[in-house]
C-alpha cells in the first residue's frame, strides 16, 4: 500500500495505482479524463489534460518531478504529493490544453448528439476560455457512415484512441484505426470498411466526443429531453444490463450504464444497442441516477447543486 | 589541430572495407574485450571515459548502459540510433558512409558488454544507400568472425541487422524508435518504464546514437581515463560537429570539446569564417531544436567569458542568453538571413513531423506554423507576436516527448533575441516579403538556364 | 484474405522477404513491415495501392489496417501513383539558406507542374520533404536512392536530361 496526497487530503491506495485512480478513490477534484478509460488497456497519456504536479516523488525522494505529469499513466509510490486544482500551474496548463483542443474542433454542439453528455464541452466549460483566439480556417473531414449504425464525424475526434483499443480488445477483427501523421491524423478505415461485428456499438459509448453517435438516434432528440432507465434483458451475447433513454413510450437510444466519469459498467452488444428499440424487449428496472453536474438535471436539482458563490443558489 | 578519434583515417578510401580497417587498427578492441575483459568492466571503462549520449540529450552512456535490466532471462537487445534527422546534423551518415566498421565494431563491443545476443540499428529509410554499405560491411564481418556464432573462438555470440525506417522524424526519439521497430507507427511510449526495462518487444532494451557506439571501441583500447583527459570538465572526448549554412567551408569536423565558438567558425581549419565575406547574424549550434543564438551571444556569454564548444559552455545562461550542444547541427546564419522566415521554416518541418498523438503537439505545432507564416508573409499583426509565445510555453513541457519542446524552443528564442525582427515584419507588411530586416538583398527570381 | 489483382512478389523478392522476417524473433514478424514495405514500394509501380498494402498484411500474417496506419505514417511511402523519377527537394532550414526555395521554383517553372504534382507524361513528380541529413552540401535533392547535392539549375538541368534517358 501507498499512501498519497492529493491536494491535501491522503488516501492509502495499492501499490501501482495511478495518480488519477487514487484522485477517484478520494472522490474530489478528479483530474478530467478524455483518454483514459480504465476498462481499455493501453488507454491514457494521450489527451494531457489529466497533468498534475508531483512537488514530492515519494518519502525515499523529497523531490518533485521537473515536469507536469499525466495521472493517468504515472503511479504512486509512498509519500508522493500531488498539487490538481492547488497548483496554479496544473490549472495554467489545462487550460492551455483544452484551448489546443478546440482550435480545430468544429464547436457545432447545437447540432451533434453528443451535446449534454459531451466530456470535452464539460471540460472546456470548467477550464476553458470563453472565446478563441485561433483564426485561421479548421481542419475538416468528410462524414462517413461505419456501417449501418455507427456514423464517424471526423471533424469532432481529439483523437483520444479509445475506439481504436475498444476494436482490438473487443472484437477479433478490428478494421479501423489511426491513419496519417500529425494533425492530419484520423481515425478511418481507409477504404471504408464496415465494422462488421458484434461489439462494434460500443465505440459510440467510449467516445468522449460526438465524433462517433448512433446513426438510430441520429437527430432524434437532444439528450436533456430524455429520461434515462436502467433496464436489462436476458442476452446471449452480453449482459444485457443498459440504459434506455426513453421519450414518452418510446425508446430512442440503448448505451451501456455509465458511472460518474462516463465509463460504462459493461460493454453491451450490438443487437441490446441497435436492435432490441421497443420497451417491451426490456425489463425496466427504475430511473437512472443522474449527477448533478448533468445537463438534464439542470432546473430540477437547484438544491442539490455545489455552487461556488452561494448567493447566487438562495432562492429569494 | 585536436585529438581525433573517429576521424583520424577518414581520408584513406580503403578504410570502407574490412582489410584496410583493420590495417589501421580496427577490430583490435573486440579481441581485448573478449578476451581481457569481462562485459561489467567494459561499462566501468565507459563510465570512467565520461562518454555522453550524442544524439541530443547528452545523457552519460555509462550510467544508461548501468540501468539495463538483468534480473530476469528475457533477451536484451541493443539498438543503434541511426535515425538522423534533425536539420543541421549530417554527422553519423559520415562514419556509417566512410567507415561503417567503425560503427560495426562499437556495436559488437556494447553489445558484448550488454549481454546482448541480437541488436539492431535502426537508420532513416532515407539512407537506404548507407544501409547497404552497412549490410555489406556486416557480411564481412560475419565473414571473418567478428559476428555470429561463438565470435573469435569465445562463448561470445550475436547477429546483428540493420533496419530501415520510412521517413520520419520523430523516430529518432528512443522509445518511438523502438516502436517503429516493433513494425507500427512511430508514436513515443509513455515513460515509465523506461527502455532500460521495458523496451524492445517489452525486453530491458538499450537504444545510442551511431557517434555514441562509435566511441566505444577507442574507450576500450585506450581506456576510459584516457577519453576523459581528451575535452573539458564533463565534456569529455571529441564530437562530431556538422556545420551548414552560410560558411566557407560546411562539413563534418571532429573537435575536442572545449574549442572556442570563435575559432571553429573563424579558423580555417574548421568554417573558413562566413562565405561572401558578409557578418554573422546568428547560430543554431546544436540542431534545429535548440535555441538561436543572436551574433552578440556566440562568441562570448552573457558574462564576456569566450563561449566555447562544450555541453556546458554552450547552455551557459540557460535559454536567456545561452542555448544547447544538442547533435552538434551547427546552422551559421549571415547578415542577409531572416529570423523570422527561418522560424517559420522551422516550424513547419516540427508541424510536418509531430506524430500527432497527444494534443498539445499535434495541435499546437499546427498553429505555430499558421502564426508564423502569417507573420512571415506580410499578414501579421502585433498581438500575433504574444500569440505566438504564449502558444509555444502551451506546448513546451506538456508532451509525451520532448519534441514538444523541440518545436516550442526555437520558436521562444527567435522571439526572446529577434522581436524587433517579428515587429518590423508586422510593421512593413509588404517590404517584409520581398527584403530581409536590416540589411539584406531582394530574393531574386530564378532564370531557366 | 488472399492477394488480389495478382499481385505478389516474385520467387527471389520473396526469398529476401522471408529472410528479412528471420531477422526478428518469432512472432514477430510485424517489424518486418517498413523494410517489406519498401520493397513493395519499388516492385510495384513505384506506390502502394490498397492491393499491395492488402498483399503485405498476408504476407506478415496481420490485420490490414495495422499495414495503412503504419503506410500512412511514414512520408517516404506514396500512396498514390506518382511519376517514374520523384525528385525530393529537402526544403528544411539549412537547405533554405542557401537557396532550396529558388531551386524547388526552378523545377516548377521548368517542368511546368507545382510541388506535388506528376508531369502529364508522368515521368516526374516534384515533392518537397524535411530534412534529409545534407545540410553542410546544400542544396539538395534525392531521386530513388541517390542524393543529389549542391544543386544549380545548371546542375539540374544535366540531371534531369539523365533520368529521361535513364528511364
Amino acid at each position: 500500500m501507498a499512501k498519497v496526497t492529493i491536494d491535501n487530503v491522503t488516501v492509502e491506495v495499492p501499490d501501482g495505482t495511478t495518480i488519477l485512480n487514487a484522485a477517484r478513490a478520494i472522490g474530489e477534484n478528479v483530474p478530467p479524463a478524455m483518454c483514459y478509460y480504465s476498462k481499455l488497456k493501453g488507454s491514457g497519456g494521450k489527451c494531457r489534460v489529466c497533468l498534475v504536479k508531483v512537488t514530492k516523488s515519494s518519502e525515499a525522494n523529497p523531490r518533485g518531478m521537473p515536469k507536469l505529469v499525466a495521472s493517468c499513466c504515472t503511479t504512486v509510490a509512498d509519500g508522493m504529493v500531488v498539487e490538481n486544482v492547488t497548483s496554479p500551474e496544473v490549472i495554467e496548463a489545462r487550460k492551455g490544453i483544452v484551448e489546443l483542443l478546440l482550435i480545430n474542433h468544429p464547436l457545432d454542439c447545437p447540432v451533434c448528439d453528443q451535446a449534454g453528455e459531451c466530456h470535452l464541452q464539460d471540460l472546456s466549460y470548467e477550464h476553458g476560455a470563453a472565446t478563441t483566439r485561433y483564426d485561421f480556417e479548421r481542419r475538416t473531414f468528410e462524414k462517413i457512415d461505419i456501417g449501418p449504425y455507427i456514423q464517424l464525424h471526423m471533424n469532432r475526434c481529439i483523437l483520444c484512441y479509445r475506439c481504436v483499443y475498444t476494436a482490438d480488445q473487443l472484437t477479433d477483427g478490428r478494421v479501423h484505426g489511426v491513419i496519417n501523421r500529425g494533425d492530419h491524423a484520423e481515425i478511418s478505415t481507409y477504404i471504408s470498411n464496415i465494422i462488421d461485428n458484434d461489439f462494434s456499438g460500443n465505440v459510440i459509448d467510449v467516445c468522449p466526443v460526438g465524433a462517433l453517435t448512433d446513426r438510430t438516434f441520429r437527430f432524434k432528440s437532444r439528450v436533456w429531453f430524455t429520461k434515462p432507465m436502467d433496464a436489462h434483458c436476458d442476452c446471449d451475447k452480453c449482459s444485457g444490463k443498459v440504459t434506455l433513454w426513453l421519450q414518452g413510450e418510446e425508446v430512442l437510444r440503448v448505451t451501456g450504464r455509465k458511472d460518474q466519469y462516463g465509463e460504462v459498467d459493461e460493454f453491451i452488444c450490438n443487437t441490446c444497442r441497435f436492435e432490441r428499440k421497443k420497451k417491451s424487449d426490456w425489463v425496466i428496472e427504475g430511473p437512472r441516477r443522474i449527477g448533478t453536474h448533468s445537463v438534464i438535471s439542470q432546473n430540477h436539482l437547484p438544491y442539490e447543486l455545489n455552487v461556488v458563490n452561494p448567493q447566487i443558489a438562495q432562492p429569494q | 589541430m585536436g585529438k581525433k578519434i573517429l576521424l583520424e583515417h577518414i581520408d584513406k578510401p580503403e578504410i570502407k572495407g574490412i582489410e584496410g580497417y583493420i590495417k589501421y587498427g580496427g577490430y583490435r578492441s573486440i579481441e581485448k574485450a573478449l578476451k581481457k575483459m569481462t562485459p561489467d568492466e567494459i561499462t566501468e571503462e565507459v563510465k570512467k571515459s565520461g562518454l555522453r549520449g550524442r544524439g541530443g540529450a547528452g545523457f552519460p552512456t555509462g550510467m544508461k548502459w548501468s540501468f539495463l535490466f538483468k534480473g530476469s532471462d528475457k533477451p536484451r537487445y541493443l539498438l543503434c540510433n541511426a535515425d538522423e534527422s534533425e536539420p543541421g546534423t549530417f554527422k553519423d551518415r559520415l562514419i556509417m558512409e566512410k567507415i561503417p566498421h567503425l560503427l560495426v565494431e562499437g556495436m559488437i563491443a556494447s553489445s558484448y558488454a550488454l549481454g546482448v545476443r541480437t541488436a539492431y540499428i535502426y537508420i532513416r529509410g532515407e539512407y537506404m544507400y548507407i544501409l547497404r554499405i552497412l549490410e555489406q560491411a556486416i557480411a564481412e564481418a560475419y565473414a571473418k568472425g567478428y559476428l555470429g556464432e561463438k565470435i573469435l573462438g569465445s562463448d561470445y555470440s550475436l547477429d546483428l541487422y540493420v533496419h530501415p525506417g520510412g521517413g520520419a522524424y520523430i523516430c529518432g526519439e528512443e522509445t518511438a524508435l523502438i516502436e517503429s521497430l516493433e513494425g507500427k507507427r512511430g508514436n513515443p511510449r509513455i515513460k515509465p518504464p523506461f527502455p532500460a526495462v521495458a523496451g524492445l518487444w517489452g525486453c530491458p532494451t538499450i537504444v545510442n546514437n551511431v557517434e555514441t557506439i562509435a566511441k566505444v571501441p577507442f574507450i576500450i583500447n585506450e581506456g576510459g581515463e584516457t577519453y576523459s583527459k581528451i575535452g573539458i570538465g564533463a565534456s569529455t572526448g571529441t564530437k562530431l560537429i556538422s556545420a551548414c549554412g552560410n560558411i566557407n567551408k560546411p562539413g563534418v569536423y571532429e573537435i575536442e570539446l572545449g574549442l572556442p565558438v570563435e575559432e571553429f567558425i573563424y579558423s580555417d581549419e574548421y568554417c573558413g569564417g562566413i562565405k561572401g565575406g558578409k557578418q554573422l547574424k546568428a547560430v543554431v549550434p546544436g540542431g534545429s531544436s535548440v535555441p538561436i543564438l543572436p551574433q552578440r551571444l556566440v562568441t562570448k556569454t552573457a558574462a564576456g567569458t569566450p563561449r566555447l564548444m562544450s555541453y556546458e559552455s554552450l547552455a551557459e545562461g540557460g535559454f536567456q542568453t545561452g542555448s544547447m550542444l544538442g547533435s552538434g547541427g551547427f546552422i551559421v546564419f549571415d547578415e542577409d538571413q531572416c529570423v523570422v522566415r527561418n522560424t517559420w521554416n522551422f516550424s513547419r518541418f516540427y508541424h510536418h513531423e509531430s506524430c500527432g498523438q497527444c494534443s498539445p503537439c499535434r495541435e499546437g505545432t499546427g498553429w505555430m506554423e499558421k502564426i508564423l507564416h502569417r507573420l512571415e508573409h506580410g499578414h501579421g499583426h502585433m498581438e500575433d507576436i504574444d500569440l505566438l509565445w504564449d502558444v509555444q510555453r502551451k506546448v513546451e513541457g506538456n508532451t509525451i516527448c520532448p519534441f514538444g519542446d523541440a518545436s516550442a524552443w526555437p520558436v521562444a528564442a527567435a522571439i526572446r533575441h529577434f522581436r524587433d525582427e517579428f515587429e518590423w515584419h508586422v510593421l512593413n507588411p509588404e517590404e517584409c516579403t520581398r527584403r530581409n530586416y536590416g540589411m539584406g538583398v531582394a530574393a531574386a527570381e530564378p532564370e531557366l538556364v | 484474405m488472399t492477394a488480389t489483382n495478382n499481385i505478389a512478389f516474385s520467387p527471389e523478392r520473396m526469398a529476401e522477404v522471408q529472410a528479412i522476417i528471420k531477422r526478428y524473433p518469432e512472432g514477430r514478424q510485424k517489424s518486418a513491415i517498413l523494410p517489406i514495405l519498401h520493397m513493395a514500394q519499388h516492385d510495384f509501380g513505384g506506390w502502394l495501392s490498397q492491393d499491395v498494402m492488402d498483399h503485405v498484411a498476408d504476407l506478415l500474417d496481420i490485420k490490414p489496417i495495422e499495414v495503412y496506419e503504419v503506410a500512412t505514417f511514414y512520408t517516404m511511402f506514396h500512396l498514390r501513383p506518382v511519376g517514374k523519377k520523384v525528385l525530393e527537394v529537402c526544403r528544411t532550414g539549412p537547405c533554405m539558406l542557401v537557396g532550396s526555395d529558388n531551386i524547388v521554383q526552378y523545377l516548377e517553372k521548368k517542368l511546368e507542374i507545382k510541388d506535388g504534382d506528376t508531369t502529364p507524361d508522368g515521368m516526374f513528380t516534384i515533392k518537397t520533404v524535411e530534412c534529409l541529413g545534407a545540410c553542410g552540401y546544400a542544396p539538395m535533392m534525392q531521386v530513388g536512392e541517390k542524393y543529389h547535392e549542391f544543386l544549380t539549375p545548371e546542375k539540374l538541368d544535366r540531371l534531369l536530361d539523365e533520368f529521361r534517358k535513364d528511364a
